[in-house]
């Protein structure tokens, strides 16, 4: 893991004093209200709808055990015990007061952790694959790629005032966990074929929100060494013709649809050119010693499969089936990457206890290595775990409730705080998720369905990535009451693709039905070994259409 | 010249966010009668003509001047057993707390006490 040296540390400690500095301004009335909020925003404080809240960095969602444990520990004293994991692999408090956050940042900061650009119109923590240096089909570790990428933007002078947020995500895999189609910047690590260099496939433009688009890649296979200055050119381009005038048309997906990608990138190319590259692009000892922190561990010799895991599965078919749904094949011999579910039956998606943060926090530092991913599925890693170990953690997260066997299943919802948290809600998420769980809560007739992404959000805001999802629910407003949008064939991978809408709005009891209804229609139509997505891909939408229009009927 | 914003149906109250700790907090008639903030809604002051509704804006623009609240606005409700409830979902959610989670926020008594209820 990256650690700070002397210039993070302090970098991060003077923040903190000035915002403390900033908050007691605020409190003794010598600066209001408008003249605070982008300040407290920088910081990550956010008003919501009954407290404040505060967003903590979480840079490309790699976490120490300290650091659990510290969060656990603001959680506790701070907050109310609990937190809630987020789709950009943050994590947020929601009930923290405007006085206590001096003192809370200060105990981030003995763990080398901020809220720095988690919020207001900069470049934001950047994330990755959450499987970075782990996973079997990756051909580099992004994360020093994206630890770079922040030193760099951190308080980037030039971009510290965007028409708007920036969001940049990156994945060294052929396969997309980084979802690096729906952002701001998307960066994906691949090889020259010619030269069989590393190098950069550039994507931009890809967005959510009330205008979703799906990114177009400006440059195939930039070299490693220029990053930066590439990076900078497309920043130029953006800060310089993105429209400020109107918020909703400030993204740069905006820019680069209105001028089309080809003359985007032409900009982007005409600036690169003109940029003193040497000067902007980091040393190559700089890059060296923070590709250093990201070695892999010393791996114990293994044998590929675990004779005691094995016998550990044969004998107990419930920790069979979670280490077959929650496991991922691993780099190193006799090793498992484990993905701990956060989505218990009946729990707010995302949402840790203190205890349970500080029970992770144990295992990782016990079986993998002190350290863990946050995903942007809003579930925990323990990236380095060996296979033999596998069964007892899972007996120790079975006592706190954290060993549903859901990952990628119908019930690994993501969902936004939606309207029971959040002031820009324009309904509630949560209590969604919880009757689609309700309702597929079954194991057998899980597996029986298979992979499934089910991702509601509360608003047009997208925070719960509904636009991407196989099956997405948008929660809105209408004639006073809260209705449900209910979007498919969205895809978050390589393979991205923005959902579409089945029909009218429906009434929050009536959408279980729906995905019941939708989901039928797949296992009666499916090919063998055809997944959903696949499935919709192949047979299109009208199957599913008719079927959600029986529902729809049924309750106008 | 702009028109001036339009004010909710009445009757109504008046709620914010305490600047310190981000509580949401309604305007109550205070013992001396001036107006006050209270944690509880069932004790909010509700408002049912303009010159009460005038009174709890002119308390609103005050109070977030004088940097105690912030996020101070009118909201339009019903008498429902003698206490004011928001029309709009959204503002009940403010007043209660989170739907998922009934051990936290005002439906808790987060906030409210002992004496603020009686």
């Amino acid at each position: 893991m990256y650690r700070y040296d002397e210039f993070d540390e302090r970098f991060v400690r003077e923040r903190v004093a000035q915002f403390r500095d900033q908050v007691a301004r605020r409190l003794d009335g010598s600066i209001t209200e408008d003249e605070f909020k982008p300040l407290r925003l920088k910081n990550g404080v956010y008003l919501q709808l009954h407290a404040y809240m505060l967003r903590i960095a979480i840079p490309y969602g790699t976490l120490s055990s300290k650091q659990l444990r510290q969060l656990a520990l603001i959680g506790e004293r701070y907050d109310r015990g609990y937190g809630h994991f987020t789709t950009r692999q943050n994590l947020q408090f929601n009930w923290p007061k405007l006085r206590d956050v001096p003192e809370i940042l200060d105990l981030l900061a003995d763990v080398e952790m901020h809220c720095i650009q988690t919020s207001g119109n900069c470049i934001r923590n950047v994330t990755a694959d959450h499987f970075a240096g782990v996973a079997q089909d990756e051909i580099e570790d992004p994360r020093p790629t994206a630890e770079l990428i922040r030193q760099w933007s951190s308080l980037h002078p030039e971009f510290d005032y965007l028409p708007r947020k920036f969001k940049i995500a990156v994945t060294g895999a052929e396969h997309d966990r980084a979802v690096i189609k729906a952002h701001d910047i998307g960066l994906r690590l691949r090889r020259h074929p010619d030269t069989h260099e590393v190098s950069y496939e550039v994507s931009v433009g890809g967005g959510l929100g009330r205008t979703p688009m799906i990114g177009k890649v400006v440059r195939d296979y930039l070299p490693k060494d220029d990053l930066l200055a590439f990076l900078e050119a497309i920043m130029r381009v953006y800060n310089l013709e993105g429209r400020r005038d109107n918020k909703y048309k400030a993204r740069v997906k905006i820019l680069v649809h209105e001028i089309g990608v080809e003359e985007f990138r032409r900009r982007v190319e005409e600036e690169f050119a003109r940029l003193d590259g040497p000067s902007v692009n980091a040393d190559p000892a700089e890059v060296a010693r923070i590709a250093a922190y990201f070695k892999a561990p010393d791996y114990e010799a293994l044998p590929a499969i675990s004779r005691v895991l094995e016998a550990t599965k044969a004998a107990n078919p419930a920790f069979a089936r979670w280490v077959e749904v929650n496991t991922i094949p691993h780099k190193a011999p006799g090793y498992a990457a484990l993905t701990i579910s956060l989505k218990p039956v009946g729990e707010a998606p995302g949402d840790a206890t203190s205890d349970q943060m500080r029970l992770v926090a144990d295992l990782a530092e016990q079986y993998s290595q002190a350290e863990i991913r946050v995903t942007h599925a809003q579930n925990l890693v323990l990236p380095y775990v060996r296979q033999r170990d596998l069964f007892a953690i899972w007996q120790r997260l079975g006592e706190a409730g954290l060993a549903s066997a859901n990952i990628g299943l119908i019930t690994d919802i993501i969902s936004c705080p939606g309207l029971d948290y959040c002031a820009l809600a324009t309904a509630r998420s949560i209590p969604i998720a919880q009757a689609i769980q309700h309702r597929f809560a079954d194991d057998n007739r899980q597996k029986a369905i298979g992979e499934l992404n089910i991702k509601i959000s509360g608003c047009i805001n997208a925070c719960g990535h509904h636009h991407v999802g196989h099956i997405g629910i948008l929660g809105l407003e209408k004639r006073g009451i809260e209705s449900y949008q209910i979007t498919l064939g969205g895809d978050a991978t390589e393979n991205a693709a923005i959902g579409e809408i089945l029909g009218p709005g429906l009434a929050a009891e009536d959408v279980p039905d729906a995905i019941e209804r939708i989901v039928n229609v797949y296992l009666s139509e499916r090919a063998e070994g055809e997944s959903f997505i696949e499935n919709v891909r192949r047979i299109g939408l009208a199957p599913f259409k008719a079927a959600f229009q029986e529902v729809a009927h049924a309750v106008a | 010249m702009a028109a001036a914003p339009k004010r909710v149906p009445l009757p109504a109250i008046l709620l914010a966010n305490d600047l310190l700790d981000g509580d949401v907090v309604f305007a109550v008639a205070g013992a001396n009668g001036q107006l006050a903030w209270t944690r509880d809604p069932a004790l909010a002051l509700v408002a049912s003509n303009d010159p009460a509704a005038e009174s709890l804006e002119a308390f609103a623009a005050a109070e977030i001047a004088g940097n105690r609240v912030v996020d101070a606005y009118l909201v339009d409700v019903t008498m429902e057993t003698g206490q004011p409830v928001p029309r709009h979902f959204r503002e009940r959610f403010k007043t209660l707390g989170p739907s998922n989670r009934p051990d936290l926020g005002k439906q808790a008594g987060d906030g409210i006490d002992a004496g603020q209820r009686a």
